[in-house]
């Protein structure tokens, strides 16, 4: 158990009771892009093997929490993070971390489906080759794997030499799922990863989440509150580059503590 | 759940420590092949400039400012004459007159392929202008030698003799005898040879204005010469000049296209139906049999030619340039 | 009607008559010029063209075997050589140079080194190449195209890399891929039909230049495929014939004209077609 700083208009954020250990503990988190300041003093933690959604209008900052997690921000000049983020309490802002190794444990799936130029076996393949060496059968073995992870083997089991981009945009989002499991890590970020697909594959996808949450400690971007509901144990509003409130799911739908959390989740702005 | 179920439980996640020194390594060492592959293009530039200087020094000492006001051109005397004049004087002359008749034509052409060309039309007759835009330069400057030059000879230039060369002033321009080697004939075939690039150039310019913007015009009842005018030519004003400063500067440093056809002569007579000659032509007619301060002249030309066409192209990038800015690439 | 109104169409009918007669006078030229070179070159492309070496003054016979080789292998060598070093020094400014003054340095120069007159290349490759290697040589030659390969290719692979999403290069690093693998195995394969096309424009462009051969390679007229030693080429071999006084030379040359022009019109459709499907 741990506790939580109190957001920046001092009243208390929220309460943690994870029954699991964390995960990730984001500590007085500020970032920057060049000079303006995308989030202010982020303290929150992510319980290990559950799913923590990311609420709030456009801009305010919960995509941008999530790359810090992975330290995607760091593709781009311009941009630092100040504070700490600690995972499995070792804080991974640090100039030493190396980048490859995080984002191998902390695995990301985007907005859009992003499938690599090759073919649907190679999509899965290539980063299992990046850490492993494998023979053929075993690579064959983590690829089905991976595909049935993502719920995805069925549809495609057939034409695993077909290109990735042949796929649908939900079959693309679940290989992008599949990608990322395979490779074995222990949190995975889900930066809206519905906002580009039909209501059928949304529901495949959030089934799919429900089903990883066992294995994963997952945290997700939506601008879907029925989604951050259906599919989230722990839920986080951010407004403004702050952290308003945080708590559990159900609680925070229901009874939300601050006025702003209310006025969004009835739809007054945003 | 069946699903998970079939797939392995949560495992240890691999060993990912080997990996990372070999990743650490590989990286590193691409970024330094490709940096260096980069820095290539700079020292490229460094030695065209470093080995032009070094040839021409003996040259430039030897005439120093006098070269770029001598007309005569006497490398085989004892004590060698050499002067830019004649040279500079044919660049300058043929380059104009070709971009007088291929700016307006080829910008003509632009105009017919974006908005008067039947659409079907449109891919074939764009992807035609683009193919003749990559024939080299020889071609054009043999067809000029074997059929443009003597055509002209009979035709078009005893017209214009007849017609303008006895007008005061300007007939001393248009001033016989007809002639197979002059500056006219090369500036002709120069003008045919940048016609497809200033098309190409100018088409690609024409098609960064958007859609909504002629449509809006086309919408308040304009013509299509009303659209042209007043929106797609103001829109891509600075992108226009930038493509012909472009093809002036391919016309300036052009090499093959009037080897053959301008007569190599580096005498002034002020008639552009004498022959001439341009500093590529010089250089291309010339250098291989030379040696000595003859050869360094020579060189010292192929600065002045670097040195005009680095003043142009890079004018004319900034603007292009301008352009891409505008359109927020 | 409205006086204004037909004094604006007028205006409009006379412009549009204007370019329609500009596309008109271009294609005629144009036109002209493909005519003479088919009917000029077909005349004397004969099975001896592509056997027999290039003929000596006066003589009857002969063909363009050793200069068609020459061309062939200054033009290989010298794409093989400009190619990867334009790949990767477009790779830098698009993968790297982002962000960077002396990227912005770079793509400058490169734009000017695009369109320098080849001339002042051969100038450039005699004074660095030929003069310290004590005389005109096939590798000079090759060195002088891959100079102008070089900003072709820079060009085209930093466009065509631009054009890849940072989607999927952030796809690509969120599992745990290094940056230098992300542009190899992604970047590259992503744009491959692209930079395949530059390639080969690239080529179609040096196939037929004569400016900087003439006193790099000069020309050989015998068989030679020893690149340390004056070559035989394509453009250098009509550049002389056209001059000459002899008929057979003439012929000759109009024959090579046409065969540079088949290849390099041939490469820009193939280049073109790559291009297009990758569109698609």
């Amino acid at each position: 158990m741990t506790f939580i700083a109190p957001a920046a208009d001092s009243a208390p954020a929220a309460a943690f009771a994870a029954d699991g250990s964390t995960k990730i503990a984001v500590r007085s988190l500020d970032f920057f892009y060049g000079e303006s300041k995308a989030l202010k003093n982020i303290n929150i933690d992510l319980a290990e093997r559950t799913v923590t959604a990311f609420i709030g209008p456009s801009g305010c900052g919960k995509s941008t929490l999530l790359r810090v997690l992975n330290r995607m921000y760091d593709l781009y000049p311009g941009q630092r993070a100040e504070g700490e983020v600690l995972l499995d309490g070792k804080n991974i802002l640090g100039p030493k971390q190396d980048l490859n190794l995080l984002r191998a444990r902390v695995g990301m799936v985007f907005q859009k489906p992003t499938p690599f130029p090759m073919s649907i076996y190679d999509n899965i393949a290539f980063g299992i080759r990046l850490y492993e060496n494998l023979p053929k059968s075993e690579m064959d073995g983590r690829v089905e794997a991976a595909l049935k992870g993502a719920a995805l083997w069925n549809e495609v089991k057939d034409k695993l030499d077909a290109s990735g981009l042949s796929l649908s945009g939900g079959q693309q989002q679940r290989l992008c799922i599949a990608r990322t499991v395979a490779i074995k890590p222990e949190v995975i970020l889900f930066d809206e990863p519905c906002s580009a697909l039909d209501p059928i594959s949304t529901a495949k996808v959030e089934e799919l989440i429900d089903e990883l949450k066992e294995r994963y400690t997952i945290a997700i971007v939506t601008h879907n509150m029925q989604q951050a509901g259906r599919v989230s144990d722990y839920t986080a509003f951010m407004y403004l580059g702050e952290l308003v409130e945080f708590g559990e799911t159900t609680r925070l739908f229901t009874a939300p503590r601050q006025q702003r959390t209310q006025d969004y989740i009835t739809g007054r702005f945003g | 759940m069946a699903m998970i179920a079939e797939a392995q439980a949560v495992e240890q996640a691999p060993d990912r420590a080997g990996a990372l020194g070999v990743f650490r390594r590989s990286d590193a060492s691409f970024y330094w092949l490709t940096r260096l592959a980069a820095l290539t293009v700079l020292a490229l530039l460094g030695g065209i400039i470093v080995s032009l200087v070094i040839g021409a020094w003996p040259a430039l000492t030897t005439f120093g400012l006098d070269f770029l006001t001598t007309q005569r051109w006497a490398p085989q005397l004892d004590t060698p004459v050499m002067g830019a004049l004649g040279p500079i004087y044919g660049t300058l002359v043929t380059s104009f007159v070709a971009m007088l008749i291929a700016v307006p034509v080829g910008v003509g052409i632009a105009i017919f392929l974006t908005e008067l060309c039947p659409i079907p039309l449109r891919k074939p007759f764009a992807l035609a202008i683009e193919l003749l835009a990559g024939i080299p330069s020889i071609i054009y400057g043999m067809w000029g030698f074997f059929v443009l030059g003597p055509f002209l000879v009979e035709t078009v230039q005893p017209a214009m003799i007849a017609a303008f060369g006895g007008l005061p002033i300007v007939g001393a321009i248009f001033a016989g005898p007809a002639s197979q080697l002059s500056l006219f004939n090369a500036a002709l075939i120069l003008a045919i040879m940048i016609l497809p690039f200033i098309t190409a150039i100018s088409r690609d310019v024409f098609a960064t204005v958007p859609p909504v913007l002629k449509e809006a015009a086309y919408g308040v009842g304009c013509t299509t010469w009303e659209v042209v005018r007043n929106v797609v030519i103001p829109y891509t004003r600075v992108g226009v000049v930038g493509g012909v400063m472009l093809a002036l500067g391919r016309a300036l440093g052009e090499t093959m296209a009037v080897t053959f056809i301008i007569g190599n002569s580096f005498k002034i007579t002020g008639s552009i139906f004498s022959p001439g000659t341009t500093i590529s032509a010089a250089i291309a007619s010339e250098f291989a049999e030379s040696s000595g301060l003859h050869q360094s002249g020579l060189i010292l030309l192929g600065l002045l030619l670097f040195v005009l066409t680095f003043a142009v192209l890079a004018a004319a990038r900034l603007m292009l340039r301008r352009l891409e800015l505008k359109q927020g690439r | 009607m409205n006086p204004i109104y037909l004094a604006r169409r007028r205006r409009d009918l006379l412009v549009r008559a204007l370019c329609w007669a500009a596309a008109i006078f271009g294609i005629v030229w144009l036109g002209l010029i493909l005519f003479s070179l088919f009917w000029n070159g077909l005349a004397g492309l004969r099975p001896s063209v592509f056997v027999e070496m290039t003929p000596p003054p006066g003589a009857a016979e002969g063909g363009l075997a050793n200069a068609i080789a020459g061309s062939l292998i200054m033009t290989g060598l010298g794409v093989a050589i400009g190619a990867p070093l334009g790949l990767f020094a477009g790779t830098w400014l698009a993968e790297y140079g982002r962000h960077d003054r002396l990227a912005t340095v770079i793509r400058f120069i490169n734009d000017i080194l695009l369109s320098a007159p080849s001339i002042i290349i051969g100038l450039f490759v005699y004074g660095f190449i030929v003069v310290p290697m004590g005389g005109f040589s096939g590798l000079a030659g090759a060195l002088a195209l891959a100079v102008i390969v070089i900003p072709v290719v820079v060009r085209t692979t930093e466009n065509m890399l631009l054009l890849v999403p940072n989607s999927l290069r952030e796809a690509a690093a969120a599992l745990g891929m290094p940056a230098s693998l992300v542009i190899r195995r992604v970047a590259y394969r992503a744009a491959r039909a692209g930079i395949v096309t530059g390639v080969l424009l690239a080529t179609a462009r040096v196939a037929g230049e004569t400016a900087p051969l003439l006193f790099t390679a000069l020309s050989n007229q015998f068989w030679s495929l020893d690149v340390t030693s004056t070559m035989a080429n394509l453009p250098v071999t009509i550049n002389n014939f056209v001059q000459s006084p002899y008929a057979f030379w003439k012929q000759l040359a109009w024959t090579g004209a046409l065969l540079i022009t088949l290849a390099v019109l041939g490469l820009n459709v193939v280049a073109r077609l790559i291009g297009e499907r990758k569109g698609k």
